[in-house]
């Protein structure tokens, strides 16, 4: 094999493949170089210099993540030189970073306190420098100057380039743009993608506890898609395992009067939009459709494309239509004053954050959700309350929200909407089902998907995209070409909901792989695949939304251009804000 | 050919990185793209670093004709002349008339002393933030807008024009300022000691004297008795009257320069030499953090900005300055 060259590291000799980095080859045979700017999802910006290696007949040291091996290189990855640099080099670090570690996103698997650790950094060598600088908050996100260390992530990560890097040497500062023409779409993978939880969620984790603590009232909790298989990641559990028994016991123990699954909400969504997507269809209007689920992708259009506005589907988001329908539907049944119900919804994303103080989404006055809650502020929530999540018995949800189809779980995927819509729309315009329930094409962690599925006599291109600045790719093509595709699904998040930016920490492409693999495997074994074909949404439509009054203010919406958000300053000490 | 030329006579890089000429144009040459890029670098910012100004104002039509020339090498090649501001506004109409129908554009710099780095040009001409970039991959495989390309600097030009012509007598400019009476540019030939050329230029200070070679920030301190040694690189002499000369305020002088020149990118840099400048302002200055600080440094920075920061500290510290 002529791909194969032999190099030394730490005195191992080793067959490894070409065109490799140091970082790599040393993570496959087990040798742990410490790493803190480098993200498998991110480009190599070698700016921490925390990997530094030495390399024989090199000058000075190289950094790992950057240095791609060639054929007879001798590596020494620990060396009194090394680990000097690296203790240094991580006192700098310190110094930009103000600890706040109980109320911090990584805290209990903070990369910075196992390296001070293991080098043996003085953390206080020298005074914090940037105690003075501002925390600022702009809609669900609050980005804390106070503890970035300049390894600019974020800045790169940001589909919309609203994070920007400003002035000079040790003046640098990564700071929320001010230009009017630029403002953030809530994704949250700046939340993701920071090394040091410079960045999180409004209300994380002060605000945890502020929904349970509502006297005299109804409060239930709905779960989203995603949900069931990334939580476990918090309690050690493997990437991807289901836990939706598990999750249902938990909130249940917490208090919940109620635990509803989101996913059936879902199932509502699928009808509205795959109707809508059919009428579309027939009728030649607003094509390409494109779905709306996803609240950071609606508001990049509201706000950088807003010609493309006419264009999205009215169905409204799974979680609001489901909080919609516990508000009339259910607290109609239950004999509940729907002013005494307080719906709590556990999300992959700081974006449902926003969605849900969108006014239009209220119906008699009420908003669908009162608060939201990100995977990992549930997580906290749990491990506050002492729960021992893993061992858990499962329980189920509750009646009547509690068994979605297939179709509603896989929403937590890219490709996951499209494909409950295919399967439903076939349906609706063919009277058949979709000869195959699996849209193989659809499915995956690629940013872009394209799939031409034959309904009847027609031919119906749809598109399935994660990552805004893939969906930019794809608008530009529509300017092109009008007639490029008929439907368009999009999530802000790469990989979909999986990838959201309320999910644990870490994430890679091998993690939401993981997590969205068992999404489907739920699905595959459900008995039920399709959202029409689910009882529940077929009693609720036979009972409640019965005329477009009711559909449209429990399921529709309505959308309109926006004008950029204030960017706030906070105190230190008071950074809830939700 | 020209390449064959510049082998045999050996030429290296007049910028400061002292690289054979030769090897970098046949890199170039030989790597595949649709088209490639010349960049001849005037952006010389090094303080007491000024011989490439001086052979724009006095010898332009030499550059021009050494750019001609890697133009000619060089397939499908167009070619930049990336100048410092004052430079730009002096010599643009000169330069534009030499350059006549050649495909050779004049830049103007857009940043400070970091944009006379060679990967940090790049950026800077593709309008983005002026700083360093990974290396590999090397400019000459994939430079400006991900074409080969090659950078030289001025002087580099001016020497293969001569070659070319068969002028070239192996002399280089040295840039000789400080305590001395004949402050200027001066063409000798390279192997030259520092002891040969203060005297020869009549600037063989009468008193006890250091000099600071290949650059007034990053260059290396050398005392009276190290005056053998030739002179590489960008080649200036920065001569320093001991007994005038207070080495805490050059020092100073040092850090303050590439703490505002720094960009800010890798740790080492901007936070070390913020800490080296507090440090050092301290009555009574921590030996073992500012040990610590150059060591990181010299061992981590991102480029040769941050390394260089302990060359001219340590060797003043070494051989001048007995504490």
């Amino acid at each position: 094999m002529d791909n194969l060259i032999n190099v030394k590291i730490d005195g191992r000799k080793v067959k490894v493949k070409k065109g490799r980095t140091v970082l790599e080859i040393a993570e496959e045979i087990g040798i742990d170089i410490p790493i803190l700017c480098f993200h498998p999802d991110l480009s190599v910006k070698s700016n921490c210099r925390l990997c530094v290696v030495e390399i024989k007949g090199t000058d000075g040291l190289q950094t790992a993540c950057s240095t791609v091996v060639q054929n007879g290189m001798d590596i020494t990855t620990e060396s009194l030189k090394i680990n000097k640099t690296r203790k240094t080099n991580l006192e700098f670090i310190f110094s930009q970073h103000l600890e706040e570690c109980p109320d911090c996103v990584w805290m209990s698997n903070c990369q910075l306190l196992k390296l001070a650790k293991r080098y043996s950094a003085d953390i206080t060598r020298f005074k914090d420098r940037k105690s003075k600088r501002p925390v600022l908050q702009f809609g669900p996100i609050v980005f804390d100057e106070t503890k970035c260390i300049d390894c600019r992530n974020c800045v790169e990560v940001c589909p919309v380039n609203f994070l920007e890097i400003k002035n000079r040497g040790a003046d640098t500062e990564i700071t929320p743009s001010r230009n009017r023409q630029k403002d953030c779409i809530y994704c949250g993978q700046c939340i993701t993608h920071c090394p040091v939880g410079a960045i999180e969620s409004t209300g994380e984790f002060e605000g945890i506890e502020k929904p349970l603590k509502k006297e005299n009232k109804y409060i239930v909790a709905q779960f989203a898609p995603s949900i069931r298989t990334t939580i476990g990641e918090e309690f050690g559990l493997p990437y991807g395992e289901v836990v939706t028994g598990k999750l249902v016991a938990g909130l249940k123990k917490l208090g919940f009067y109620k635990v509803f699954d989101t996913s059936v909400g879902a199932d509502f969504t699928t009808i509205e939009e795959a109707q809508e997507l059919a009428e579309r269809i027939l009728k030649q209007r607003n094509l390409p459709a494109f779905s709306s689920c996803c609240p950071s992708w609606v508001k990049f259009l509201e706000f950088y494309r807003p010609e493309f506005i006419k264009n999205l589907c009215t169905a409204r988001s799974p979680q609001t239509i489901l909080g919609g329908l516990i508000k009339t539907y259910w607290a109609e049944k239950e004999k509940i004053n729907p002013e005494n119900v307080i719906v709590v919804s556990i999300m992959p994303c700081v974006s449902k954050k926003y969605e849900i103080n969108r006014p239009e989404l209220a119906i008699n006055g009420l908003k669908p959700v009162d608060f939201v809650l990100t995977t990992r502020e549930l997580a906290r929530l749990l491990k506050k309350n002492k729960i021992d999540f893993k061992n858990l018995p499962s329980e189920s949800a509750d009646a009547p929200f509690d068994s979605p189809s297939g179709a509603g779980v896989i929403y937590g995927a890219s490709g996951g909407v499209f494909e409950s819509t295919l399967r439903t729309a076939f349906k609706k315009i063919a009277g058949k089902d979709i000869p195959d329930f699996n849209v193989k094409e659809i499915r995956g962690q690629e940013g872009i998907k394209i799939k031409a599925l034959k309904i009847g006599n027609r031919t119906i291109k749809t598109a399935v995209v994660s990552g805004i600045k893939n969906a930019e790719k794809m608008l530009n093509e529509l300017k092109k070409n009008p007639k490029a595709f008929d439907a368009m699904e999009v999530m802000a998040c790469p990989g979909g909901c999986i990838g959201g930016g309320g999910q644990p920490l870490p994430v890679s492409a091998e993690i939401r792989k993981s997590r969205a693999e068992s999404l489907y495997k739920i699905d595959g074994e459900k008995p039920l695949r399709s959202a029409h074909e689910n009882p529940i949404i077929q009693q609720i439509y036979k009972d409640y939304l019965t005329n477009r009054k009711n559909i449209h203010s429990i399921c529709h919406t309505k959308f309109s251009p926006k004008k950029k958000c204030p960017i706030n300053k906070l105190k230190n000490s008071l950074k809830t804000h939700a | 050919m020209i390449i064959k030329k510049l082998k045999k006579y050996n030429l290296i890089g007049r910028g400061g990185a002292s690289f054979p000429v030769w090897l970098k144009w046949n890199g170039v040459r030989s790597a595949r793209g649709e088209k490639k890029y010349i960049i001849c670098n005037a952006a010389e910012g090094e303080p007491a670093v000024f011989k490439d100004g001086y052979i724009l104002e006095n010898y332009p039509e030499e550059v021009i004709n050494g750019i001609k020339m890697a133009l000619k090498t060089i397939e499908y090649s167009s070619a930049i002349i990336y100048l410092r501001k004052d430079y730009y506004k002096k010599f643009k109409i000169k330069l534009k008339q030499l350059i006549g129908k050649s495909p050779i554009e004049l830049r103007k710099k857009t940043g400070g002393y970091l944009c006379g780095e060679e990967t940090t040009i790049l950026e800077s001409l593709e309008g983005k933030r002026e700083e360093p970039r990974n290396k590999p991959p090397y400019p000459s495989e994939s430079g400006l807008f991900g074409y080969p390309t090659l950078i030289n600097n001025v002087e580099t030009f001016f020497c293969v024009s001569k070659i070319v012509k068969g002028d070239y007598r192996n002399t280089r400019f040295y840039s000789i300022s400080g305590d001395i009476k004949n402050q200027g540019v001066y063409e000798l030939p390279e192997n030259w000691s520092i002891k040969k050329i203060l005297t020869k230029t009549d600037n063989f200070p009468a008193f006890n004297f250091f000099v600071q070679i290949n650059g007034g920030a990053g260059g290396g301190i050398f005392s009276n008795k190290e005056l053998s040694k030739t002179v590489s690189g960008s080649g200036a002499i920065l001569v320093y009257n001991f007994k005038k000369t207070k080495p805490i305020n050059l020092i100073n002088q040092w850090i303050n320069f590439f703490y505002n020149e720094n960009c800010g990118k890798c740790v080492p840099c901007r936070e070390g030499i913020l800490r080296l400048k507090e440090v050092l302002s301290e009555k009574k200055p921590n030996l073992e953090i500012i040990k610590d600080i150059l060591f990181a440094l010299k061992e981590t920075s991102y480029c040769a900005l941050g390394r260089s920061v302990p060359i001219p500290i340590e060797s003043l510290i070494k051989k001048i300055w007995t504490i």
